[in-house]
């Protein structure tokens, strides 16, 4: 069903037909699939290289200004550079990784290199929330470094992680469907090959109501958690 | 009684952009083994960055600080992280650990040393109970009042059984009866552990109710050391300016406790 000759309700009423669904079904796992893996991949990476921002910062925890101020600027690089472009210049190194530079595995290597900087900022900036008299009560109790970073910055800032990591999954799913343009397949391919390509505007409607729907569990998900959180620790 | 602390010509000098700020002028001090001993002094005189060297939370330019015949300056990061369990120190705004309920709070200090389960668990009950917080080990910081999150900041200080704790204006947040409280139970400590105590303040009635002796911080030098009965009697001419200076604060908050025990 195409808009230029369907009217608008129709082709609305249409995108709920089993057979579309059916079409886009398996697309939906590929997103979820990336969703997912690349969510992963850019929590561990993100938080590490957010941690390590925060303590190397001059008034961090062991202040190295050469590593702070590269790492800052190869992370600004990284950030300017436009999704679109990162899937490209990814395309060698998924090529390196699993031999090939199309599908849905490689693809998440762009996604996770595009996101990754920008998670690592959220969680600095989430971790310098954090008031600089509980890590002066941390160390005059004689913790090590280590120790102040994982009992005390890491879970009391933990509510504030868990909001920005929300922030950070609804830009990967953004991005799983620009990367569907570039053969990783997913709502982003459908929408692209149905919707754009061949008109089928019922499918393009279908891909939108899986995209807002999935935004909306993960931003209800995220906020509920925080909130558990806050109001468990009686400071909501 | 033998000296617990001693402070030999101590200098600190913080410089914020082109601007070199002096806070610390060759400050000398001595305490004495189990006794509570008071610093007062304006804001901006320099007694919360002198607390703060004796733990080295801050690293002073110059000078010696020996508590316990160890001299803290010459310290390793090792070494000083082992003798910080000796040093409790409590603060002005608590900084508690708010993901962490109060007995989790009181534990940490063992928790990191990684003493056995069953012994942080008794010296846990113990320490609350000698803050009086036995209720309240399951609630969060945040749902605490500020004289229970100060006695959970005092717990915490001390379930190591350190030989010294530094107060760093622990009262200056709370309204006089919960200060009174707070410093009945540091008193009380004093008595039963015979722990030095280290008390840095600029309210006088807090320093005339709790210390034995004073000495008086002003623009990063000792002006006065002494007994505090002799002090407030017959002050040197400069202390007893700062006192007529902050009299007004001190009798606004001596009619605000309605007269009660000072």
């Amino acid at each position: 069903m195409s808009l230029l000759d369907t009217p608008l309700w129709k082709v609305i009423l249409g995108s709920f037909a089993p057979e579309v669904w059916k079409r886009i079904a398996p697309s939906i796992w590929e997103t979820l699939y990336m969703t997912i893996v690349a969510s992963v991949i850019m929590l561990l990476f993100g938080v590490v290289i957010g941690v390590l921002l925060t303590i190397t910062n001059p008034n961090g925890l062991t202040p190295r200004k050469t590593l702070y101020s590269g790492a800052g600027w190869i992370i600004n690089c990284l950030r300017s550079l436009p999704q679109m472009i990162m899937i490209i210049l990814m395309i060698p190194v998924s090529r390196l990784i699993f031999g090939r530079s199309y599908g849905t595995n490689a693809c998440i290597i762009a996604i996770a290199a595009s996101c990754i900087p920008m998670y690592a900022r959220i969680v600095e900036s989430s971790l310098l929330e954090i008031e600089k008299g509980k890590i002066d009560a941390a160390k005059s109790i004689g913790s090590s470094n280590f120790q102040i970073i994982w009992k005390v910055l890491l879970p009391e800032t933990f509510p504030s992680l868990v909001r920005g990591f929300t922030v950070a999954i609804i830009a990967v799913i953004s991005m799983t469907a620009l990367a569907g343009m570039f053969g990783a397949g997913g709502i982003g391919d459908i929408a692209v090959r149905f919707g754009y390509q061949r008109f089928q505007h019922d499918v393009l409607f279908a891909t939108v109501y899986v995209l807002i729907i999935l935004v909306q569990i993960v931003q209800v998900l995220g906020d509920l958690v925080s909130r558990r959180l806050l109001r468990k620790r009686c400071l909501l | 009684m033998d000296e617990y602390i001693k402070i030999n010509d101590l200098y600190k000098t913080y410089s914020a952009h082109d601007r070199q700020l002096k806070v610390l002028r060759g400050v000398n001090l001595s305490v004495q083994k189990g006794e509570i001993f008071g610093i007062i002094g304006f804001s901006g005189a320099g007694k919360s960055t002198l607390a703060r060297c004796i733990n080295r939370l801050e690293t002073p330019d110059s000078g010696e600080i020996q508590i316990g015949g160890i001299d803290i300056l010459k310290l390793s990061k090792e070494d000083l992280r082992q003798e910080r369990h000796n040093i409790g120190m409590i603060f002005q705004n608590f900084n508690l650990f708010e993901s962490r309920t109060v007995y989790k709070n009181i534990a940490y200090p063992l928790e990191i040393s990684h003493v056995e389960k069953q012994e942080i668990r008794r010296k846990v009950l113990e320490t609350a109970e000698l803050v009086g917080l036995s209720d309240k080990l399951d609630a969060y910081p945040g749902g605490l009042s500020g004289g229970q999150k100060q006695r959970v900041g005092i717990a915490r200080a001390l379930v190591n059984n350190p030989n010294l704790l530094l107060s760093d204006e622990a009262t200056s947040a709370l309204d006089p009866q919960t200060t009174l409280q707070i410093l009945d139970l540091l008193k009380e400590i004093n008595k039963k552990t015979g722990i030095t105590i280290l008390m840095i303040t600029h309210e006088l009635d807090a320093i005339k109710y709790t210390c034995h002796r004073m000495a008086v911080l002003e623009e990063g030098q000792m002006i006065e050391t002494g007994e505090v009965n002799s002090i407030f009697h017959n002050p040197h001419s400069r202390t007893g300016e700062l006192f007529s200076k902050v009299f007004f604060e001190f009798q606004r908050n001596s009619e605000m406790i309605d007269g009660e025990g000072i």
